[in-house]
């Protein structure tokens, strides 16, 4: 285990999200049922859970992209509305049609538009953003790449330079290691784990339950109602996971 | 009159020249429009919407009972405005999918509409012979005075989209990020589909209900074809769209009994054939000759492979086999032969061959060579 979980989301105790009762339905059914989160700054934080747990869900009722039916969601202190500009998203990459005609760098152009606001154009600052971001990923080279023709993992960088070219304080990212190899789920996480460094919150849906021990310092467990949420170390246990997918589970922790 | 002296007429004849520059106008606002709902998945949306807007028409003859073309195309923008509510309604609030919704709100007001104009027709004093054309449209009636209201909304199109050129792109991309981003995805969205609206009912007394939605679909489906850029393909549906509405009327003037519509739905469907054939990148014709050439590229390498695998046997490369232990293998022909032999790869001596040093080194690298063109 690192020692940044001790350094930056334990000492400095700032809640970089706080959830309050939040509960969502799309129909009659609850996905997520009365859920409290606190997610403290600095952490990087898996959400895990079976399929239909609601993880994608509670990250798009956080992000507003849902409508909860109660609850409320707070960044650093202040509604989320008046916080956006601290927030990014990567959605799930199945979300979009890749056969939008657009290239790399213009996708990873649109993390400026919301510091742009209505009408204004991007110029050259932004264009400068954008391309750090995909050398950060080491996309650089496929800029002028229609999306089409980029290879699964590589679509999985673009959208994660699109969230970095905003330089957010917190990240949420929906399955950014679904359906990638084993090159870029390394690269990815080594771009998180630069994230952390620099202080930033990242949330992560992740599916692998192997890996969370080695890629994550923080964890929630859910399945419509919170499992448990804390330090990796302390509960990601065969007692949590149980409770969570509803069989034995038998998970060695590191500890 | 032929084709010739439409084009020597269209700039002196009233008549002509209006209803030339009103297709124009309006194959150029549709295309561009229609790339927005092509890319939104949203194709039949104008199909639907034109279906929806009969009814308006017919309802806003029974309460007017003006036939003065600005008053129904204000009856048919409402109840256009109102199935796409209707429509967007359904699939918010229910569990049925967007083509069902389409579907049923088309049928539902173009039934709708139906019955309303067989009972118009019934009416002893309806002077209603003018309203059929609204369901197959007809270009002749175009007058002035609507070939500017087409270029003035056309004209305010533009602007809006040049405006929020960022903020549509962003929303037809991606719609959730946009929100994230905070952008208020409702404005945006009301606002393209207003403008989709608004094309479609200009475009009615010209194609009518039945074929509006070719205009707004075709040129957009073959722009797409020619680029990977936004900001292309809209020009480019644009210019399709105003290139149908000429020729299509041109072809129409030029012949007797050519109705216009239909005929500008055609030639914008030539083009969407011609882009889906002969497109460079994405055309069928293009991808299937490389598809041709890639097999032939892989059976050439194939031989080649298999004679190196013979000749690596042997200490000396040049050592002569016979061409006949070259016949069990499956994908050799003599052409395939041949062009070892013209790429210098294989020389032949008699019914004999052997590989050049050339040929040798090159099939010793063909698999790493392969592996490097795939990064």
């Amino acid at each position: 285990m690192d020692t940044h979980t001790d350094e930056h989301a334990l000492n400095k105790g700032n809640l970089a999200v706080k959830v309050d009762d939040l509960t969502v339905a799309y129909n009659y059914k609850p996905v997520l049922w009365d859920i409290d989160l606190e997610i403290p700054e600095g952490v990087l934080m898996a959400i895990v859970g079976p399929n239909g747990a609601g993880k994608s869900t509670l990250i798009k009722a956080i992000l507003g992209i849902l409508k909860p039916i109660a609850g409320s969601v707070s960044i650093y202190g202040k509604p989320y509305h008046k916080q956006r500009s601290l927030v990014a998203y990567v959605p799930q990459k199945g979300s979009v049609d890749w056969d939008f005609p657009t290239t790399a760098l213009d996708v990873v152009m649109m993390g400026t538009y919301g510091s742009l606001g209505w009408i204004k154009r991007p110029g050259v600052n932004e264009k400068k953003a954008a391309l750090e971001a995909l050398e950060k990923v080491g996309m650089l080279a496929f800029k002028s790449r229609q999306i089409s023709q980029l290879s699964g993992g590589q679509q999985q960088r673009i959208f994660l330079a699109r969230a970095l070219v905003q330089e957010a304080s917190i990240y949420f990212m929906d399955e950014p290691f679904q359906g990638v190899d084993a090159t870029t789920e390394i690269a990815i996480i080594n771009i998180l784990k630069e994230l952390r460094k620099a202080g930033k919150t990242v949330v992560v849906v992740h599916h692998d339950l192997q890996t969370v021990p080695e890629y994550f310092d923080w964890v929630t467990f859910l399945n419509v109602k919170k499992i448990a949420t804390g330090p990796v170390m302390d509960i990601y246990n065969d007692d949590n996971l149980t409770k969570t997918y509803g069989i034995n589970y038998k998970v060695s922790v590191q500890k | 009159m032929n084709l010739q002296e439409y084009f020597s007429l269209v700039f002196s004849d009233y008549t002509l020249r209006t209803i030339t520059l009103g297709t124009a106008i309006l194959g150029a606002v549709t295309g561009m429009l229609g790339s927005f709902a092509v890319l939104r998945k949203q194709s039949l949306l104008g199909d639907a919407i034109s279906h929806a807007a009969l009814p308006g028409i017919a309802l806003a003859f029974l309460i007017t009972g003006a036939k003065d073309s600005n008053t129904l195309l204000i009856g048919a923008l409402v109840s256009g405005l109102l199935g796409t509510f209707w429509i967007r309604g359904i699939i918010n609030k229910t569990h049925l999918k967007s083509d069902t919704a389409l579907g049923l709100i088309l049928s539902l007001f173009f039934g709708f509409g139906m019955l309303l104009l067989t009972f118009i027709q019934k009416q002893p004093n309806a002077n209603q012979a003018g309203l059929d054309k609204y369901l197959f449209g007809q270009a002749a009636t175009l007058v002035e005075s609507d070939v500017w209201l087409m270029a003035i909304i056309t004209g305010i199109c533009v602007v809006v989209m040049f405006l929020f050129w960022k903020e549509f792109k962003l929303l037809l991309f991606d719609a959730d990020y946009t929100k994230t981003l905070g952008f208020n995805t409702k404005f945006i969205d009301i606002l393209i589909t207003t403008f989709i609206v608004l094309a479609i009912v200009l475009g009615l007394q010209t194609v009518g209900v039945v074929l509006m939605s070719a205009m707004l679909l075709a040129p957009a489906a073959a722009a797409r074809q020619w680029t990977n850029n936004l900001s292309t393909m809209v020009v480019l549906a644009a210019v399709f769209g105003a290139f149908s509405g000429v020729f299509g009327t041109a072809i129409s003037a030029s012949q007797d009994n050519l109705s216009t519509g239909p005929v500008i739905v055609l030639v914008a469907s030539v083009f969407v054939i011609f882009s889906f054939i002969f497109s460079p990148s994405r055309g069928l014709l293009f991808r299937q000759i490389r598809f041709i050439s890639n097999r032939r590229d892989l059976e050439l390498q194939k031989t080649l492979s298999f004679m190196y695998h013979i000749a690596e046997t042997h200490d000396d490369i040049s050592h002569p086999h016979t061409i006949k232990i070259l016949n069990n293998f499956q994908g050799f022909t003599r052409k395939t032969l041949q062009k070892l032999v013209d790429k210098n790869y294989v020389t032949i001596d008699g019914t004999m061959w052997y590989l050049t040093e050339e040929g040798f080194e090159t099939a010793a690298n063909l698999y790493n060579q392969n592996i490097k063109k795939h990064e």
